[in-house]
C-alpha cells in the first residue's frame, strides 16, 4: 500500500507507521518539522518501509500549504492508496478555558483545518479511483463529558465530517476510517490522570490498522470503549451534570 | 501541564519500593533537563534505577525508541537509549544482524545495556556490550550534551560503561552489531550430576561454541549439585528454518502469587523435575527468544515471587579462586537455610574496559532469593566470601550489599569515583543505589 502520513513523528502516529513500514508498505510523511520527519524516516526504513521513505513539509495551522504538501506525496508516491492523520492539538479543559489563543488554534487545527486537509486528500484519492482515508479524532467526541469540552467539540465536529463521508463515498470507492481512542499513554496525554483501560500507543497502532485493513468505518481503540461511550451516551442529564468524568 | 507523573517505583526484583517522580518523553533532551537519573525499562533487579530520596525527578527514556542510522554495509547502528532490545531484534535478525551482548531478557533498553555494561551468554567469545559501543550522546551533569568516545572525552566513555547511569544521562548509542549466518540457534544442553564436571564442562565448551551457560539445581542438597550447561551457536543457513523466527508467544502472569509458590517445598521437586525431564544430551535449532530470554516467555514473572519481592545475587569468583569456593557459595546459602531457585554460572573473559563493569576473567554466579528476614545475613556472608577471594558482585543486581563490602571488593571505585565527581562536582545526579553504596547525601 502506498501511504501518505501526516503525524508520524509520535504517539499512536509513530506506533502505527511503523507497522505499515514492517509489513512493506510505501509511506511519504507530512509534518511540521522536517528534521523530525527524516529522522523518523530513517527508523521507518530499518522497520522495512518499501523505497526510501520522503517527506514534506505540512502543518495543519497553514491551510496554504496543503497542496503543495499532496502534491509533493503524488509526485514521491506516483499514486497514493491510502491518506493516514493522526496529527491534532491537545489541551485540557482548563488550560483552553484559561488561554483563548490555545483554545482558537486547536479548534482552528482539529477542527476546520483537519477537515480542509481531508477534502483536499479525498479529491485526490476519489481523481485516482478511490483509496482510504483514516482520521484519528477521539471518544471525547461521542458525548459531552466535563474533562474535554472543547476539545470534545473539535473532534466530534471531525467525527460528523467523517462519518459523512462514509455515507456519500464509499459507493464511489472512498474507505473512511475513524479511528477513535480512549485514553491512549503518549506524549499528549502526559501527566494526566489515568482512567481505567488506559492502553499503549502499540496497542491503539494494532487496533487502528486492524479497522483500516478491514475498512470497518468506525474503530473504538481499544474496543471496550465504544461501550464506555454507549453506557455513557444513556446517562440521564442530571447525572452527567454530576459526574467528573 | 506537568508531565511528571508520581507513583510507586521499583526494580525487577520489587524490592525496595520507592515513591518517585518519572518524566515520559520522546524528546529525551526535554526530559533529561534537571533530571536526577535515567530510567529505561526498569529491569535492574535492586535499586539501581530509582531515584535517592527527596524531590526528585527520574526521566524515563521507553518512549525515544527511534532507530537513528543504520549502515548495512558495516552493522553500525545508532539508537536512542530507549529502544528496546526486543525491537531492536525484531528488526535486525531479519537482515542477518545481531547484538553482540545480550543479556538474559530482551525487556532492556540500550541506554540500559550501557548504564549496566551488560554481559550474556557470549562473554566469553564478545565480552561486555560495552566493548562494541561506538559513541555515546550524553546530557552531562551541568546541562551540556556531548559526544563521547574513545577519542573525545575517554574517560568520561569509559566511566560511562557500566556507570549505573550515574556519570551522565546517556541518551542516544552507537554501537557495532554482529553479523550471523542466521537467527536461528543451534544449541546442545547436557545433564551433569556434580558441580565439579559442570564446570570444567562450562570452561571446555566455551573455548568452541559462542554461547554457553549453566544451571544448577541447588535445592537439590548434598555435594553433589547437578545442573544443566547449555551451548550453542548460530545455525548454518541450511539447517535453519527458512523463515525468520517469529516472535514468540509471552503469556502474562496477571497478579502476584502467594508467598508460599516460591518456597523450598513446591521448588525443590519442580527443579528435580526440570533436570530429570531433560534427556541427558539434547541437541537441535531451537528459536533465539527461547536461547537467549527463556523467563521472557511469561511476563511479569517476578509477580511469583509474591509481596515480598526478591533479589538477585550475582558475584564473580576470580579465575585463580580454588573449585571448591564455589561449593563455599552453595555451602553458605545451605547453612543459612536461603533458598535459590534459580541459579546460573557463567564463565568470562577478561575484564573491558568499562571502569566499573562487573565481568572479569573468572566464573560469575547468580542466585535468585525470595526477600526474608535472613536475606541481609545471607548477602552479607557472600559477601564476605566474595571480597576475600577478590571477586566482586554486579551492581544491576544488588539491592542489599553494605558499602564497607564493596569499597572493599573493588579498588576501582575510587579512580570511577574521582572521575563521576570531576563531571558532576554539585552531585546532581545520583540513585538510591548510589546513596546505600557510594555516600551520595540522602536528601
Amino acid at each position: 500500500m502506498k501511504v501518505v502520513f501526516l503525524g508520524a513523528t509520535k504517539g499512536m502516529g509513530r506506533a502505527l507507521a511503523r507497522r505499515l513500514a514492517e509489513r512493506g508498505d510505501e509511506l511519504f510523511l507530512l509534518g511540521r518539522d522536517l528534521e523530525a520527519l527524516r529522522g523518523q524516516a530513517v527508523d521507518l526504513r530499518v522497520c522495512g518501509a518499501a523505497g526510501t521513505v520522503e517527506a514534506a513539509h505540512c502543518d495543519l495551522e497553514a491551510p496554504a500549504g496543503f497542496p503543495a504538501a499532496l502534491d509533493a506525496a503524488a509526485a514521491g508516491l506516483g499514486r497514493f492508496d491510502a491518506v493516514v492523520v493522526t496529527a491534532g492539538v491537545f489541551g485540557t479543559q482548563a488550560e483552553l478555558e484559561e488561554d483563548a489563543d490555545l483554545r482558537r488554534r486547536l479548534l482552528t487545527v482539529d477542527f476546520t483545518n483537519t477537515i480542509d486537509f481531508c477534502e483536499q486528500a479525498r479529491t485526490r484519492l476519489l481523481e485516482g479511483g478511490g483509496g482510504v482515508l483514516c482520521v484519528f479524532s477521539s471518544v471525547a467526541g461521542d458525548r459531552a463529558r466535563k474533562p474535554v469540552i472543547l476539545y470534545g467539540a473539535a473532534k466530534a465536529g471531525l467525527s460528523h465530517y467523517l462519518d459523512g463521508l462514509d455515507v456519500k463515498y464509499r459507493s464511489a470507492g472512498l474507505r473512511t476510517v475513524l479511528v477513535k481512542p480512549g485514553f491512549v499513554r503518549t506524549e499528549m496525554t502526559a501527566g494526566l490522570d489515568e482512567p481505567p483501560f488506559a492502553c499503549g500507543p502499540e496497542t491503539a497502532a494494532a487496533a487502528a490498522l486492524a479497522a483500516l485493513d478491514r475498512g470497518r468505518p468506525v474503530a473504538y481503540v481499544p474496543s471496550v470503549w465504544r461501550y464506555i461511550m454507549l453506557a455513557v451516551g444513556c446517562l440521564p442529564r442530571w447525572l452527567r451534570r454530576r459526574m467528573e468524568f | 501541564m506537568s508531565d511528571v507523573t508520581l507513583g510507586q517505583l521499583s526494580g525487577w526484583g520489587r524490592y525496595p519500593v520507592v515513591t518517585g517522580r518519572q518524566r515520559w518523553s520522546e524528546d529525551l533532551e526535554r526530559a533529561t533537563r534537571g533530571a536526577v537519573l535515567s530510567r529505561g525499562l526498569g529491569r535492574s533487579y535492586g535499586d539501581a534505577s530509582l531515584p535517592p530520596p527527596g524531590d526528585h525527578v527520574v526521566a524515563v527514556t521507553t518512549r525515544a525508541d527511534r532507530i537513528l542510522a543504520f549502515d548495512s554495509v558495516t552493522g553500525v547502528v545508532r539508537v536512542q537509549a530507549g529502544v528496546s532490545l526486543r525491537r531492536l531484534n525484531r528488526l535486525f535478525w531479519l537482515r542477518g544482524w545481531c547484538p553482540p551482548s545480550s543479556p538474559g531478557t530482551q525487556s532492556v533498553t540500550l541506554g540500559g545495556m550501557v548504564a549496566s555494561d551488560v554481559h550474556g551468554k557470549s562473554h566469553h567469545s564478545e565480552g561486555c556490550f560495552g566493548e562494541h559501543v561506538v559513541s555515546l550522546k550524553m546530557r552531562v551533569a551541568d546541562g551540556r550534551i556531548l559526544e563521547v568516545s574513545d577519542t573525545a572525552e575517554p574517560e568520561l566513555f569509559r566511566a560511562t560503561l557500566g556507570g549505573m547511569g550515574l556519570t551522565g544521562h546517556i541518551l542516544e548509542v552507537e554501537f557495532q552489531m554482529r553479523p550471523a549466518s542466521s537467527p536461528w540457534i543451534f544449541a546442545e544442553s547436557e545433564r551433569y550430576e556434580d558441580l565439579d564436571a559442570l564446570i570444567d564442562a562450562l570452561q571446555n565448551a566455551s573455548r568452541q561454541w559462542p554461547y554457553t551457560v549453566a544451571w544448577v539445581d541447588a535445592l537439590s542438597g548434598g555435594r553433589a549439585r547437578r545442573g544443566i550447561l547449555e551451548r550453542g551457536r548460530h545455525a548454518d543457513p541450511s539447517e535453519a528454518p527458512a523463515s525468520p523466527p517469529r516472535p514468540q508467544r509471552e503469556i502474562s502472569l496477571p497478579f502476584l502469587l502467594p508467598d508460599w509458590v516460591l518456597s523450598k517445598t513446591v521448588m525443590r521437586p519442580v527443579n528435580r523435575a526440570w533436570y530429570r525431564a531433560r534427556p541427558r544430551v539434547r541437541r537441535g535449532i531451537v528459536h533465539p527468544e527461547s536461547f537467549f530470554y527463556p523467563l521472557d516467555a511469561l511476563r511479569h514473572w517476578h509477580r511469583a515471587y509474591g509481596r515480598r519481592g526478591f533479589i538477585q545475587y550475582q558475584g564473580l569468583l576470580p579465575l585463580r579462586t580454588d573449585r571448591s569456593t564455589c561449593h563455599r557459595v552453595f555451602d553458605i546459602m545451605e547453612r543459612m537455610q536461603a533458598a535459590p531457585f534459580l541459579c546460573v554460572l557463567k564463565d568470562f573473559r577478561a575484564e573491558g574496559k568499562g571502569q566499573l563493569s562487573f565481568p572479569a576473567k573468572g566464573l560469575s554466579i547468580a542466585v535468585d532469593m525470595p526477600v526474608e528476614t535472613g536475606t541481609q545475613a545471607v548477602v552479607d556472608a557472600l559477601n564476605d566470601l566474595i571480597a576475600a577471594e577478590g571477586g566482586r558482585i554486579y551492581l544491576t543486581k544488588d539491592a542489599l550489599t553494605r558499602p564497607e563490602h564493596y569499597r572493599a571488593m573493588d579498588p576501582r571505585l575510587d579512580d570511577w569515583l574521582r572521575v563521576r565527581r570531576a563531571w558532576d562536582p554539585r552531585g546532581l545526579l545520583s540513585s538510591a543505589q548510589a546513596v546505600r553504596l557510594f555516600g551520595d547525601p540522602s536528601a
